[in-house]
This record gives C-alpha cells, sequence and structure tokens, in this order.
C-alpha cells in the first residue's frame, strides 16, 4: 500500500494520476507567490501551497489539483485561490471528463485574511460552474491537516467526496472551539473524540462523505474514477437541481430531528443501528463499509 | 463598539414601501416591496451565530423562493458573528449545512433570481462566505465590520506586532477588518451611505450573475494578484 496521508501534494497527484500523465500549471519555476507574506516575514512559497494541472485517469482526461498541508497547513491566500479559481475556470472551457480536488487545508490562510476568505467564495462559485457545465467534481480528503473552515464548505459543494478514515472534515478546528467555549465543550487532546467527530468513518455514516476507503493511493484513485462514472451515469444530477437541493435539504433536517439530542457521536452511531459502535473505530476500511454500508444515511 | 441599526430600523428604511419581515430566534423571513415588485428577504440579526438550525432555515427560505415564486428577486441582511463554535454542531455536519445554504443560493442565481446581500452590522468569516459572499452583489453600510479575525488576534498567529500590523494595514487591505478594505479588494461591491431604499433598487437592478470580483479588485487596487493569476492558470499553454 501506497499511504496517501503521508505523502505530498505532486506525490498524491502522481499516484492517483495514470502514471506520469500529470502535468503542471504555473509549476512552481515560475514562482507565483504570495505577495503579502514577505511583509509579515514569513517564507513563501513557489507554488503558494496549490498544485494545479491536468492528468489522465483510467485514460479519462481530468483537471486537478492538490493542497500542500506541509505549507501553512494547505490554508488558502490569495494567490493559492486563485490558482483553485483558474483551475475550475478552465475546466468550464475544456470539458475536461472530471475535476478531482486532492483538498488539504485549515482554511483561510490568517495572513492575507480577507483575501483568503473572498478567495474561499470564489473558488466557491467557480466549483459550481464546474458542476452547472455537466462535470463532475470529486473531492478527496486524506491529509493530515484534513480539510476545515471554507474549504470544509468548498468540499460539500462538490458531487462526491471520498475519505480515509484517517481523513477529516468540519468547519471549525477543535482548538478553537476549546479556545472558544472551553475544554469542556469540546477537549482537543481527546484524540479518540476528535477523531470521532470529524473523521472519515463518522462522515460516512451521516452521508457526508459517499466513499471510505483505506489509506492507500491506489483506493482514492479508484474510488475518484467510480465516482466520477458514477455523476456521468446521472449527467443530469451533476449541476445543482432544485430536487437534488430539495433531497439535501430533507436529509440535513432528519440528521437534526434524529441526531440533534446526540451527546456524542457514538450516540448517532448507536441510533443508525451499529451493533457495536464502540467497535467501529478498530475497524479497517473494508469491514467497516461491509458493517455500515446498509445503515449509513444518504445512500 | 460601532454604533449599528437594529434590523426593525433597517428593514423600515430599506423597504418604505412596506415589508412583513420577522425576527424569530435571529432568522429574518418574509418579503417587502421594492421597486414595485415582491422580493424574498432572508438574513440574520444579534450578531448570529450560524449553527445548523438558521443555516438550515435560510436555505429553507430560498428553495421555497425558488420552487414558489420563479424569478423573485432575494435580498440577505447579514449580521452574523460567525459560524457557532459548538461541539454539537461539528458533530453534525455544520459544513455540510452551510454549504446548503451556499448551493441554494447559487441555484437561485441560475434560476434568473437576482440576489443582493447587505452587511447592516457584522459579517464574518463561515457566516460571510454562505451569505454575501455567494450573493450577486453584496454591500455594506459605512458602520459594517467585516472581518477574518480583529489584528490583535492576527497578531498572535502571525507572530508580527499588532502595532506593525495596525501599519502594514494602512496600505494593504488584506490584514485588517473594514468595509472598506473589502469594498477595494472587490468583496463587498460599493458602501451605501444614504437613500438606502433607492440604493437597494439600483443593486436589484444591476444585479449581475457572473462574478467579477476579483477584476474590480484588481481596478480598485486592493487585490493585485487574484485576477491575474486567474487569468495566467486559464491562459496556461496546454500539454505539447
Amino acid at each position: 500500500m501506497n499511504s496517501y496521508l503521508e505523502a505530498n501534494a505532486r506525490e498524491r497527484l502522481a499516484a492517483v494520476l495514470d502514471a506520469g500523465s500529470f502535468y503542471e500549471f504555473l509549476p512552481p519555476a515560475l514562482k507565483i507567490v504570495s505577495p503579502h507574506l514577505a511583509q509579515l516575514d514569513s517564507p513563501v512559497s513557489f507554488d503558494d501551497g496549490a498544485a494545479i494541472g491536468q492528468g489522465r485517469l483510467f485514460g479519462e482526461s481530468v483537471y486537478v489539483a492538490a493542497q500542500e498541508g506541509g505549507f501553512m497547513g494547505g490554508a488558502v491566500g490569495e494567490v493559492h485561490g486563485a490558482k483553485l479559481t483558474g483551475l475550475l475556470l478552465r475546466a468550464v472551457r475544456e470539458r475536461p471528463f472530471a475535476v478531482v480536488l486532492l483538498l488539504e487545508s485549515g482554511g483561510v490562510r490568517l495572513h492575507e485574511a480577507n483575501a483568503g476568505l473572498i478567495a474561499v467564495s470564489e473558488v466557491m462559485r467557480a466549483l459550481l460552474e464546474v458542476r452547472a457545465a455537466g462535470i463532475p467534481v470529486i473531492v478527496l480528503i486524506g491529509g493530515s491537516n484534513g480539510c476545515f473552515g471554507g474549504m470544509g464548505i468548498v468540499a460539500r459543494c462538490a458531487n462526491a467526496i471520498v475519505m480515509s478514515e484517517e481523513g477529516r472534515l468540519a468547519m471549525s478546528g477543535p482548538e478553537v472551539i476549546e479556545t472558544a467555549n472551553g475544554v469542556e465543550e469540546f477537549d482537543s487532546r481527546d484524540r479518540a473524540l476528535v477523531w470521532r467527530t470529524t473523521g472519515g468513518k463518522h462522515r460516512y455514516l451521516l452521508g457526508d462523505c459517499q466513499m471510505l476507503v483505506a489509506d492507500d493511493s491506489a483506493a482514492f484513485r479508484q474510488a475518484a474514477f467510480d465516482l466520477a462514472q458514477e455523476c456521468h451515469a446521472n449527467a443530469g444530477g451533476i449541476g445543482l437541481t432544485l430536487a437534488v437541493l430539495e433531497a439535501e435539504q430533507q436529509l440535513l433536517q432528519d440528521r437534526i430531528d434524529s441526531f440533534g439530542q446526540a451527546a456524542d457521536p457514538l450516540d448517532i452511531w448507536t441510533r443508525l443501528g451499529v451493533a457495536d459502535g464502540a467497535r467501529l473505530p478498530m475497524l479497517e476500511a473494508e469491514a467497516f463499509v461491509a458493517a455500515t454500508a446498509a445503515l449509513r444515511r444518504g445512500a | 463598539m460601532s454604533k449599528s441599526v437594529d434590523w426593525k430600523t433597517l428593514a423600515a428604511t430599506l423597504f418604505p414601501d412596506g415589508h412583513t419581515v420577522v425576527e424569530q430566534d435571529d432568522f429574518l423571513t418574509g418579503t417587502a416591496q421594492v421597486g414595485g415588485d415582491t422580493v424574498t428577504v432572508i438574513g440574520t440579526a444579534g450578531h448570529a451565530a450560524i449553527g445548523v438550525e438558521i443555516a438550515l432555515l435560510q436555505a429553507q427560505a430560498i428553495l421555497a423562493t425558488v420552487r414558489d415564486h420563479p424569478q423573485r428577486s432575494i435580498v440577505i441582511l447579514i449580521d452574523t458573528q460567525g459560524q457557532r463554535l459548538r461541539h454539537r454542531d461539528e458533530m453534525l455536519g455544520i459544513n455540510s449545512y452551510m454549504a446548503q445554504l451556499a448551493k441554494c443560493i447559487d441555484l437561485a442565481r441560475r434560476r434568473q433570481h437576482k440576489i443582493v446581500g447587505l452587511v447592516y452590522d457584522q459579517a464574518l468569516s463561515g457566516g460571510f462566505i454562505t451569505s454575501g459572499l455567494m450573493a450577486d452583489g453584496c454591500y455594506a453600510l459605512p458602520e459594517a465590520t467585516i472581518r477574518v479575525m480583529g489584528l490583535a488576534a492576527m497578531a498572535r498567529i502571525t507572530k508580527v506586532s499588532e502595532a506593525r500590523l495596525t501599519e502594514l494595514a494602512k496600505s494593504n487591505p488584506v490584514f485588517a477588518p473594514g468595509a472598506v478594505n473589502y469594498l477595494q479588494m472587490g468583496g463587498v461591491e460599493a458602501i451605501w451611505h444614504a437613500d438606502l431604499a433607492q440604493q437597494l433598487v439600483q443593486a436589484l437592478n444591476q444585479a449581475n450573475p457572473q462574478d467579477l470580483r476579483s477584476a474590480a479588485g484588481l481596478q480598485r487596487g486592493g487585490r493585485g494578484q487574484a485576477w491575474t493569476v486567474t487569468q495566467a492558470v486559464i491562459d496556461h499553454a496546454g500539454p505539447p
């Protein structure tokens, strides 16, 4: 197995795409860096933490972006965000088979906060343009920084999400919540609680991600292709429709009605009918999916 | 801090021809008469923390408008302290609820509803990207506070002194809070100083479904790279 978690952004792209097929737009050699970080004596990166380009996935043409968690946690600044937006708008013009986003981000880069915030909203709108053009957008989440803040919202604007159990998807980080409302509210050092609340397995059970895979780049690769094919098989559902959003509205309302009183994700798993919820964290991805696929929401 | 207006005073000023907007648990909903047409009004009040419920209520109101009132314009009134910082919201997947609100606004736009946002008090991070920043055009009152975080918090995170950040903020709008900074960067289309009702009519008439904010940021000198880099990606040579 080739760990997705331990790979960096370009290694992930190389492993997810057909061998040798990645072609980068605005590569690091062009040294397009953040115009704001130097003023803060903060180091820059020649790709501003995002690798974007095109490649092939099982022979199909795809557009891809990968956020580099090793640079400022994959946070979105002005240039980083513009690279993502540019890739998405180019996809609208070039019409690849799919767009695959390898997200790993703490959200808006606080060093250039205002520009990062606007940039995330531009990414959201550009992503929805891609969907409106009939091109599916698939998100992969399995990096150590998770997918948080504005990028957690971006992820849920896509057609489908693939996660590993090590992947995390949420809005505010546990540390932020603990700082705001105390350790009783969310103990950020309780790793098991953090995992249960934001990890891939919980998201899969709630219906926020469509596939749960092992921490293996080949598994992410296969899942991305399978989901893109599924989207094309139901092409009318690639863009937003009233019916799709009404169904989503119902799913989200049901979630509050069913689980709004739960104190811990374990309570939710039990209410879903999982026989031995406490055992779930121990299961390998394949065994976990086998045990829960019929019980999860949004299936 | 700011001499902000409450939503009732705002609604009376903004909709002199009448409105039915009501508030319940910080959620604003109703209709108003603007320029001879009925518009849907949604929004938040009381510096609302956006939790799963209030995000979903706003999404519901937009879906109902799309379903029952084709092409009716939508006005979003914004006063939020950002997303609610609770374990329960994260457990329930609050990012999905906020994304749902954003997607509903986007669907409305694609079905020819004009959408205008107005920050009348506070707008922060997650509460803003899924409301005002998803509108065709977002506007602000002069007293509005728009930010991700204040300079003191930014100083702690970046380890750059607050005094230095304050100095930098004078020439670079990315650092400091404020409606004017967002105007320069293209995130806010204009700041309304007077004649709010007339400004709203005009904003709805001018509403443009195209996202032109990075070009505006470049033109206004507040965001030099966003448009340039976006275009460079689009124009980058393909593989040989």
